[in-house]
Protein backbone atom coordinates (compact mmCIF):
# COMPACT_ATOMS: atom_id res chain seq x y z
CA UNK A 1 0.00 0.00 0.00
CA UNK A 2 1.52 3.31 -1.07
CA UNK A 3 1.51 5.89 1.85
CA UNK A 4 0.66 9.07 1.15
CA UNK A 5 2.10 12.54 3.61
CA UNK A 6 -1.46 15.01 4.19
CA UNK A 7 0.58 17.94 4.89
CA UNK A 8 -2.22 19.09 7.37
CA UNK A 9 -2.22 15.91 9.57
CA UNK A 10 1.39 16.19 8.98
CA UNK A 11 2.28 12.76 8.82
CA UNK A 12 1.93 9.87 6.14
CA UNK A 13 -1.61 7.94 5.59
CA UNK A 14 -2.56 5.30 3.84
CA UNK A 15 -3.31 5.38 0.53
CA UNK A 16 -7.14 4.22 1.06
CA UNK A 17 -8.11 6.82 2.87
CA UNK A 18 -7.13 9.44 0.03
CA UNK A 19 -8.80 9.99 -3.18
CA UNK A 20 -7.36 11.84 -6.40
CA UNK A 21 -8.92 14.92 -7.55
CA UNK A 22 -7.58 15.49 -10.96
CA UNK A 23 -4.82 18.07 -12.15
CA UNK A 24 -3.39 20.86 -10.18
CA UNK A 25 -3.12 24.34 -10.97
CA UNK A 26 -5.74 24.10 -13.21
CA UNK A 27 -6.69 28.35 -13.20
CA UNK A 28 -10.26 29.10 -13.66
CA UNK A 29 -10.69 32.89 -15.56
CA UNK A 30 -11.74 35.81 -13.66
CA UNK A 31 -13.54 36.71 -16.94
CA UNK A 32 -15.07 33.46 -17.72
CA UNK A 33 -18.11 34.61 -19.95
CA UNK A 34 -15.40 36.46 -22.17
CA UNK A 35 -13.44 33.38 -22.68
CA UNK A 36 -13.52 32.18 -26.37
CA UNK A 37 -14.12 28.77 -27.17
CA UNK A 38 -10.92 27.77 -27.25
CA UNK A 39 -9.28 28.64 -23.98
CA UNK A 40 -12.58 27.64 -22.45
CA UNK A 41 -12.18 23.76 -24.17
CA UNK A 42 -7.89 24.22 -22.91
CA UNK A 43 -9.47 25.19 -19.52
CA UNK A 44 -12.71 22.49 -18.98
CA UNK A 45 -11.55 19.22 -21.13
CA UNK A 46 -7.80 19.83 -21.82
CA UNK A 47 -4.85 17.88 -19.54
CA UNK A 48 -1.47 17.54 -19.82
CA UNK A 49 -1.26 14.19 -18.59
CA UNK A 50 2.62 13.88 -18.85
CA UNK A 51 5.25 11.15 -18.91
CA UNK A 52 7.48 11.62 -15.69
CA UNK A 53 6.33 14.51 -13.00
CA UNK A 54 2.68 15.43 -12.60
CA UNK A 55 1.22 18.16 -10.43
CA UNK A 56 -1.90 16.93 -8.70
CA UNK A 57 -4.98 17.47 -6.58
CA UNK A 58 -5.87 14.91 -3.83
CA UNK A 59 -7.76 14.53 -0.92
CA UNK A 60 -7.39 12.90 2.70
CA UNK A 61 -11.13 12.18 2.21
CA UNK A 62 -11.36 9.48 4.88
CA UNK A 63 -8.94 11.59 7.07
CA UNK A 64 -9.05 15.31 7.37
CA UNK A 65 -10.87 16.18 4.33
CA UNK A 66 -9.14 18.76 3.51
CA UNK A 67 -7.88 19.17 -0.53
CA UNK A 68 -3.77 19.27 -0.96
CA UNK A 69 -1.39 19.24 -3.97
CA UNK A 70 1.01 15.94 -4.76
CA UNK A 71 3.98 15.92 -7.23
CA UNK A 72 3.90 12.75 -8.29
CA UNK A 73 6.05 10.62 -11.21
CA UNK A 74 3.22 8.98 -13.07
CA UNK A 75 6.05 6.41 -14.42
CA UNK A 76 7.23 4.63 -11.07
CA UNK A 77 3.67 6.12 -9.47
CA UNK A 78 5.73 7.40 -6.77
CA UNK A 79 4.46 10.49 -4.79
CA UNK A 80 7.62 13.08 -4.84
CA UNK A 81 6.32 15.45 -2.29
CA UNK A 82 2.90 16.96 -1.23
CA UNK A 83 1.86 20.69 -0.20
CA UNK A 84 -1.02 22.64 1.06
CA UNK A 85 -3.80 23.55 -1.79
CA UNK A 86 -3.17 27.99 -2.46
CA UNK A 87 0.81 27.11 -2.27
CA UNK A 88 2.74 27.77 -5.60
CA UNK A 89 4.03 25.12 -7.53
CA UNK A 90 7.38 24.03 -5.63
CA UNK A 91 10.10 25.26 -7.55
CA UNK A 92 12.76 22.04 -5.97
CA UNK A 93 11.40 19.13 -6.44
CA UNK A 94 13.37 16.49 -3.75
CA UNK A 95 15.40 13.77 -5.68
CA UNK A 96 14.23 14.62 -9.15
CA UNK A 97 16.78 15.77 -11.66
CA UNK A 98 15.89 18.51 -13.80
CA UNK B 1 -68.19 0.47 17.97
CA UNK B 2 -66.30 4.21 18.15
CA UNK B 3 -66.75 3.76 21.82
CA UNK B 4 -65.49 0.56 21.74
CA UNK B 5 -62.13 1.81 19.68
CA UNK B 6 -61.92 4.44 22.18
CA UNK B 7 -61.64 2.63 24.83
CA UNK B 8 -59.10 0.20 23.61
CA UNK B 9 -56.74 3.06 22.29
CA UNK B 10 -52.95 2.65 23.65
CA UNK B 11 -52.05 4.56 26.92
CA UNK B 12 -48.69 6.22 25.78
CA UNK B 13 -47.94 6.82 21.86
CA UNK B 14 -44.33 7.45 22.86
CA UNK B 15 -42.00 4.83 21.34
CA UNK B 16 -38.42 4.11 23.74
CA UNK B 17 -35.45 4.68 21.82
CA UNK B 18 -33.81 1.27 20.34
CA UNK B 19 -30.49 0.77 19.66
CA UNK B 20 -29.35 -0.54 15.85
CA UNK B 21 -27.15 -2.96 17.75
CA UNK B 22 -28.81 -3.61 20.62
CA UNK B 23 -28.41 -6.55 22.77
CA UNK B 24 -25.36 -7.62 20.70
CA UNK B 25 -22.03 -8.74 21.56
CA UNK B 26 -18.93 -10.77 20.88
CA UNK B 27 -16.19 -12.09 22.61
CA UNK B 28 -12.72 -13.39 20.95
CA UNK B 29 -9.65 -14.45 22.96
CA UNK B 30 -8.36 -11.16 24.56
CA UNK B 31 -11.10 -9.05 23.04
CA UNK B 32 -14.78 -7.95 23.64
CA UNK B 33 -16.87 -6.12 21.14
CA UNK B 34 -20.02 -4.21 22.48
CA UNK B 35 -22.04 -1.38 21.52
CA UNK B 36 -21.55 1.97 23.91
CA UNK B 37 -24.94 3.62 24.91
CA UNK B 38 -26.52 6.50 23.58
CA UNK B 39 -24.03 10.15 23.94
CA UNK B 40 -24.87 13.98 22.95
CA UNK B 41 -22.65 14.62 19.57
CA UNK B 42 -21.71 17.52 17.64
CA UNK B 43 -20.03 17.97 14.67
CA UNK B 44 -18.37 21.26 15.38
CA UNK B 45 -16.18 23.34 12.09
CA UNK B 46 -14.91 26.89 13.50
CA UNK B 47 -12.03 29.28 11.95
CA UNK B 48 -9.08 29.38 14.42
CA UNK B 49 -10.26 32.36 15.53
CA UNK B 50 -12.86 30.77 17.00
CA UNK B 51 -11.19 28.27 18.64
CA UNK B 52 -10.51 29.72 22.00
CA UNK B 53 -14.62 31.61 22.40
CA UNK B 54 -16.05 27.30 21.63
CA UNK B 55 -13.00 25.92 24.33
CA UNK B 56 -14.91 27.88 27.11
CA UNK B 57 -18.22 27.75 26.17
CA UNK B 58 -17.42 24.02 26.02
CA UNK B 59 -15.30 23.66 28.94
CA UNK B 60 -12.79 22.10 27.19
CA UNK B 61 -9.51 22.96 24.61
CA UNK B 62 -10.00 22.35 21.58
CA UNK B 63 -7.49 20.35 20.43
CA UNK B 64 -5.16 22.12 17.49
CA UNK B 65 -2.78 19.06 16.49
CA UNK B 66 -3.53 16.59 14.25
CA UNK B 67 -5.25 13.09 15.75
CA UNK B 68 -5.42 14.58 19.08
CA UNK B 69 -8.08 15.25 21.40
CA UNK B 70 -8.93 16.63 24.64
CA UNK B 71 -11.17 15.29 27.01
CA UNK B 72 -12.67 16.63 30.61
CA UNK B 73 -15.62 15.54 32.95
CA UNK B 74 -17.26 13.20 30.50
CA UNK B 75 -17.06 15.16 27.48
CA UNK B 76 -14.66 14.74 24.50
CA UNK B 77 -13.24 16.84 21.78
CA UNK B 78 -11.52 14.70 18.85
CA UNK B 79 -9.53 16.26 16.17
CA UNK B 80 -11.06 15.57 12.67
CA UNK B 81 -9.48 18.02 10.58
CA UNK B 82 -7.76 21.62 10.85
CA UNK B 83 -11.38 23.19 11.34
CA UNK B 84 -13.14 20.05 12.73
CA UNK B 85 -14.17 18.61 15.62
CA UNK B 86 -16.66 15.81 17.21
CA UNK B 87 -17.56 16.60 20.32
CA UNK B 88 -18.83 13.71 22.39
CA UNK B 89 -21.08 13.94 26.19
CA UNK B 90 -22.07 10.38 27.24
CA UNK B 91 -23.59 12.24 29.90
CA UNK B 92 -26.15 13.58 27.36
CA UNK B 93 -25.59 17.13 28.54
CA UNK B 94 -26.46 19.95 26.18
CA UNK B 95 -24.00 20.23 23.74
CA UNK B 96 -25.62 22.39 21.11
CA UNK B 97 -27.13 24.74 24.10
CA UNK B 98 -22.94 25.20 25.47
CA UNK B 99 -22.04 26.20 21.56
CA UNK B 100 -24.33 28.61 21.19
CA UNK B 101 -23.10 30.51 24.33
CA UNK B 102 -19.92 30.97 21.86
CA UNK B 103 -20.60 34.42 19.66
CA UNK B 104 -17.37 33.72 17.63
CA UNK B 105 -18.32 32.27 14.23
CA UNK B 106 -19.14 28.68 14.07
CA UNK B 107 -21.00 25.96 12.89
CA UNK B 108 -22.73 23.46 15.34
CA UNK B 109 -24.65 20.29 13.70
CA UNK B 110 -26.36 17.56 16.07
CA UNK B 111 -25.62 14.32 15.39
CA UNK B 112 -26.69 12.60 18.23
CA UNK B 113 -28.56 10.15 16.52
CA UNK B 114 -26.64 9.83 13.42
CA UNK B 115 -23.63 7.93 14.73
CA UNK B 116 -23.44 4.84 16.81
CA UNK B 117 -20.22 3.80 19.13
CA UNK B 118 -19.13 0.60 19.78
CA UNK B 119 -16.12 -0.61 22.05
CA UNK B 120 -13.78 -2.78 21.29
CA UNK B 121 -11.75 -3.29 24.74
CA UNK B 122 -8.64 -5.46 25.83
CA UNK B 123 -5.46 -6.85 25.35
CA UNK B 124 -6.42 -8.15 21.64
CA UNK B 125 -8.26 -4.69 20.88
CA UNK B 126 -5.50 -3.02 18.67
CA UNK B 127 -5.33 -6.56 16.18
CA UNK B 128 -8.66 -6.46 16.22
CA UNK B 129 -8.95 -2.88 14.69
CA UNK B 130 -5.88 -3.44 12.74
CA UNK B 131 -7.65 -6.15 10.94
CA UNK B 132 -9.69 -3.38 9.04
CA UNK B 133 -8.10 -0.68 9.97
CA UNK B 134 -5.05 0.82 7.24
CA UNK B 135 -3.53 3.35 9.96
CA UNK B 136 -0.41 1.99 12.30
CA UNK B 137 -2.79 1.37 15.72
CA UNK B 138 0.72 0.51 17.68
CA UNK B 139 0.87 2.85 20.72
CA UNK B 140 4.21 4.51 19.92
CA UNK B 141 2.01 5.94 16.35
CA UNK B 142 -1.45 5.76 17.75
CA UNK B 143 -1.07 6.51 21.56
CA UNK B 144 -3.53 6.85 24.36
CA UNK B 145 -6.13 9.74 23.25
CA UNK B 146 -5.20 10.07 19.51
CA UNK B 147 -8.28 10.06 17.30
CA UNK B 148 -8.60 10.13 13.28
CA UNK B 149 -11.35 9.68 10.83
CA UNK B 150 -10.49 6.57 9.31
CA UNK B 151 -11.63 3.08 7.17
CA UNK B 152 -12.69 -0.39 8.72
CA UNK B 153 -13.21 -2.39 5.89
CA UNK B 154 -15.40 -0.60 3.17
CA UNK B 155 -16.91 1.88 5.85
CA UNK B 156 -15.96 5.36 7.16
CA UNK B 157 -14.72 5.62 11.25
CA UNK B 158 -13.70 7.55 13.54
CA UNK B 159 -11.45 6.11 15.72
CA UNK B 160 -10.49 7.34 19.12
CA UNK B 161 -8.39 5.32 21.97
CA UNK B 162 -9.33 6.60 25.51
CA UNK B 163 -6.81 3.89 26.85
CA UNK B 164 -4.00 1.90 25.93
CA UNK B 165 -6.07 -1.92 25.62
CA UNK B 166 -9.44 -0.04 24.50
CA UNK B 167 -10.87 1.81 21.54
CA UNK B 168 -14.38 3.58 20.58
CA UNK B 169 -15.19 3.63 16.75
CA UNK B 170 -17.60 5.75 15.95
CA UNK B 171 -19.55 5.10 12.51
CA UNK B 172 -22.39 6.47 10.60
CA UNK B 173 -25.88 4.09 12.03
CA UNK B 174 -27.16 2.72 8.55
CA UNK B 175 -23.17 1.39 8.74
CA UNK B 176 -23.45 0.01 12.09
CA UNK B 177 -24.48 -3.72 11.24
CA UNK B 178 -21.61 -3.79 9.14
CA UNK B 179 -19.13 -2.37 10.97
CA UNK B 180 -20.10 -4.47 14.39
CA UNK B 181 -20.19 -7.91 11.83
CA UNK B 182 -16.59 -7.11 10.76
CA UNK B 183 -14.96 -6.29 14.41
CA UNK B 184 -16.65 -10.13 15.70
CA UNK B 185 -15.09 -11.27 13.08
CA UNK B 186 -11.76 -10.08 13.21
CA UNK B 187 -12.26 -10.64 17.53
CA UNK B 188 -12.13 -14.64 16.29
CA UNK B 189 -9.19 -14.14 15.38
CA UNK B 190 -7.28 -11.47 17.06
CA UNK B 191 -4.83 -12.71 19.69
CA UNK B 192 -2.90 -10.36 22.10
Amino acid sequence: MLLIHCPYCEEERPELEFRNAGEAHVVRSANMAGESDEDFEKFFFIRSNPKGIIYERWRHIHGCARFFNAVRDTVTDKFVMTYKAGEPKPKKLPGVAK
Amino acid sequence: MAKVAAKTAPASLSVGRRSALAGREALGAGVKVEPLGPAERVSLRAPAESAASLSRALGVTLPEKPKTSAAKGGRVVLWLGPDEWLVLDEEGKDLLGDCAKAKQLHSAVGISHRNMAISVSGPAAEACVSAGCPQDLSLAAFPVGASTRTVLGKAEIILYRPAADAFRVECWRSFSDYVFTFLSEAARDAAA
